[in-house]
């Protein structure tokens, strides 16, 4: 097998519940042996499915998933080898902590000696190496998360699936937990699918993200990839801030485009949607990519209203309307006698044809 | 201040804090606990008292009782004075028709007790020279040891007669506890029959009720509901009625062999009732909502992602069941079955109504002794046996499983 064969591969898996409606149609996703794909979308739109049916917990309707090479189909799910931990940990309440990440040891009928030498192992992974004999009724949430972890990693799966393993967390312990994940993935070259819906979660974590909506993957890219080359408006607004100016497409000339706003004024864009003249699109900006006032040489410039400004310490946010779009944010960052504009005013926005990416638009 | 962390001042910080909850949780349960003392506790305690209290002889022969002190030397029948208060006593409560009290208790103790005093009243002669030798005259059994015995050991105003009887015992007259010959000896086996019938008919329902108990927890809401009224039907029905209606199924020409004999699994009627069989069949079903309804209530509460992860990590079906599920039911379990035990150990119109002469339990014995014979002392023995055995059982259960393990649901 080559190193660059998938460790595991959706082909054309569909699942529906009742008969009646697709939760995840024609799912086709190669996932690589060592890599960090993190499963991202809105509620509802198939992520916990589709990682119920890797786990062997749901059947597929249609299609195949194989494992390194293998179809999935005729396996259970307690011979698949894959570990899971479950977004409320379950946790077994009647063990001790050193029970629960005995267990897939005990199962396999590992000599005694050998599970204490694991259950040691992965507890000092967790950093939870005075609390093994507690039950997990004692333990806070987070230390309840890292028990559930070492769990699934102590019998060295192939392949670790997590369905929202830090949801139930406060920020600051998940941001935490966020880059210990991450270096236990590191460290022990394991390959992870992630499941969240918290976009900045993915986006720091993850090597490549499968962004999800209604039952089909939108785009699978890194992270950089997404939030710079989205490839339709759904991924643009998903991922990070977004502004959206709905137009006409004038022409496409290789990688660029004129796009005329619904105001008349003509602007140069990257193209990100199909050909033709006439087309309806959608131009996509980043709050921190717009400038206010802008001087000097810049292909774009467009007139707006300042509705509201909102302080945010290390920046301010001027919400702004432009172009009949009232929820258009624009960033602003400190500068030394910067005027900060008040609501009512009349300003100019500017910014660079690469900066601005022409979807098509959502019908 | 302290330094945070020099234990002592911590720990007594702690001791207050819980102190004043503590206090606040008191006073919340009190009216219930005053409620539970008054209507509970005291006639519980005051029916215990019965058991050792012993007054019925020495009301009506009061001389008698105050008297009988005098006899020191056991060796030979209580000197001239206690004879003298005897004769009076018999006279007087004969009299005042009290005299039948003393008979029935003395009865208790003595064979022919009844006869001896009865016999013994209507002889008497208005005055004797010496009493002794006149009462022994009228019934030689006045001049035997083991009567007087009795009658000291009547005088009150304790007595372990009534205890002792419970467990198949009883004093000699040189003061001696010795088992009740066999012949007579009946309250032990009763007693280790009704713990064994308990104990079986709360294993049967645990082996019946767990697969309805799991069938319950793990149906859709609408089929478990339908599930759950026939579970509970047989609570809307009187006891009367349910053990009627086994009755009728169970006998000789009733349903069930009927059945069993169009099936050919056997060829002529089989016994299932008046036996300890029939006991066992409707008892356990009576009782099964009671280990049902606990268990399904903590079956509710299991997860279904404690069986996936259990999977996910690993084990097979039955593997993941055995290790992760049924210990989770064990709490579950062990309520139920403890309310079944407990209320198994009570129970005495079912076995009357189904079981046979051999099948009686204790609860039977009581009922017999407060209704029919009006013997306080030995009903409330009879109970006083039950409940220590049953507190001593708990206890045993306790140090096994752990009673912070039950859970009710
Ligand atoms: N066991 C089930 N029976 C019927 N429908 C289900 C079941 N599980 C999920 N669904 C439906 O399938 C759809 C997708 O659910 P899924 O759990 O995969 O979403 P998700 O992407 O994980 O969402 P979330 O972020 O809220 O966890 C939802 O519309 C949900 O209602
Ligand atoms: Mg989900």
């Amino acid at each position: 097998m080559s190193v660059s064969e998938p460790l595991v591969s959706f082909r054309g898996v569909q699942k529906t519940y009742d008969g009646e409606m697709l939760v995840v149609k024609d799912l086709n996703l190669d996932i690589r042996r060592g890599e960090f794909l993190t499963m991202l979308g809105p509620s509802g739109s198939g992520k916990t499915t589709s990682l119920m049916m890797l786990a062997g917990f749901e059947v597929p309707t249609h299609g195949e998933i194989t494992l390194a090479g293998q179809s999935l189909r005729d396996t259970p799910p307690h011979k698949r080898d894959i570990g899971v931990v479950f977004q409320n940990y379950a946790l077994f309440p009647h063990m001790t902590v050193e029970e629960n990440i005995a267990f897939p040891l005990a199962v396999r009928r590992l000599p005694k000696s050998e599970q204490k030498a694991r259950v040691a192992r992965a507890l000092d992974v967790v950093k939870l190496g005075a609390l093994g004999a507690r039950r997990p009724g004692q333990l806070s949430g987070g230390q309840q998360q890292r028990v559930a972890l070492a769990r699934a990693l102590v019998f060295e799966p192939k392949l670790v699936l997590m369905d929202e393993p830090l949801g139930a967390l406060d920020k600051q312990l998940r941001e935490h937990m966020q880059i210990e994940i991450k270096h236990i993935h590191d460290n022990l070259g394991l390959t992870v699918v992630y499941v969240t819906h918290d976009q900045s979660e993915a986006l720091t974590m993850s090597d490549r993200i499968a962004v999800f909506h209604e039952g089909v993957v939108q785009q699978l890219d890194t992270p950089q990839g997404l939030y710079e080359q989205p490839r339709n408006s759904f991924v643009a607004n998903f991922i990070g801030e977004n502004n959206m100016l709905g137009g006409t497409l004038e022409g496409v000339d290789a990688e660029h485009c004129r796009v005329r706003l619904d105001d008349g004024t003509l602007v140069e864009a990257r193209a990100g949607c199909g050909d033709g003249a006439g087309r309806r699109v959608s131009l996509s900006l980043r709050p921190e990519k717009v400038e206010l006032e802008p001087q000097g040489e810049i292909a774009n410039r467009l007139t707006a209203r300042v509705k509201e400004t909102i302080y945010h310490g290390d920046h301010m946010r001027v919400r702004l309307d432009v172009v009949g779009n009232d929820d258009f944010t624009v960033k602003m960052r400190y500068r030394a006698n910067r005027v900060v504009p008040k609501p009512g005013d009349t300003l100019s926005i500017g910014f660079a044809a690469r900066d601005c990416l022409a979807l098509d638009a959502p019908h | 201040m302290p330094l945070a962390g020099t234990g002592a001042s911590l720990k007594a910080q702690l001791r207050r804090a819980e102190r004043m909850r503590k206090l606040r949780a008191f006073a919340l349960v009190l009216p219930l606990l005053l409620f539970i003392v008054v209507t509970f506790v005291v006639p519980i305690l005051d029916m215990l008292r019965l058991s050792v209290v012993d007054r019925d002889l020495a009301t009506v022969w009061p001389h008698v009782a105050r008297s009988i002190g005098a006899w020191t030397d056991r060796s030979q029948v209580p000197p001239p004075s206690v004879f003298d208060a005897l004769a009076t006593d018999i006279r007087d409560s004969y009299r005042a028709r009290t005299l039948p009290l003393a008979a029935r208790r003395l009865n208790y103790a003595i064979d022919e007790g009844r006869t001896l005093v009865f016999t013994t009243a209507r002889r008497l002669p208005e005055t004797s020279a010496d009493w002794r030798a006149t009462l022994i005259g009228i019934d030689p059994h006045w001049g035997e040891l083991a009567t007087w015995a009795a009658v000291d050991q009547a005088s009150g105003p304790l007595t372990s007669f009534f205890l002792l009887a419970a467990v198949d015992r009883h004093k000699t007259a040189d003061g001696h506890i010795v088992a009740t010959p066999s012949g007579q000896a009946i309250y032990v086996e009763v007693l280790t029959r009704t713990f064994k019938v308990s104990f079986i008919v709360t294993l049967l329902c645990v082996v019946l009720g767990f697969p309805v108990a799991y069938l319950l927890a793990t149906q859709p809401p609408r089929r478990a509901n339908l599930l759950m009224i026939l579970v509970l039907l047989p609570f809307w029905t009187s006891l009367l009625v349910r053990t009627a209606a086994w009755i009728v199924l169970l006998q000789e020409q009733g349903i069930i062999n009927h059945a069993l004999i169009w099936l050919g699994v056997i060829d002529s009627p089989v016994r299932l009732i008046y036996n300890r069989i029939g006991v066992y069949i409707a008892m356990t079903h009576i009782l099964l909502p009671f280990l049902i309804l606990p268990l399904y209530s903590v079956m509710k509460g299991i997860k279904p992602s404690y069986m996936l992860a259990a999977k996910s990590l690993g084990a097979s079906p039955t593997e993941a069941f055995i290790r992760v599920y049924l210990p989770m039911t064990l709490p579950g379990i062990g309520a139920g079955a403890l309310l079944v035990f407990i209320l198994a150990l009570g129970y005495y119109i079912t076995p009357a109504l189904v079981g046979g002469a051999a099948d009686q339990m204790i609860s039977y014995f009581i009922a017999f002794y407060t209704s029919d014979s009006v013997n306080w002392g030995m009903a409330s023995a009879l109970g006083a046996v039950l409940l220590t055995a049953t507190l001593l059982l708990y206890w045993v259960y306790d140090r096994l499983v752990g009673i912070t393990n039950v859970k009710l649901g």
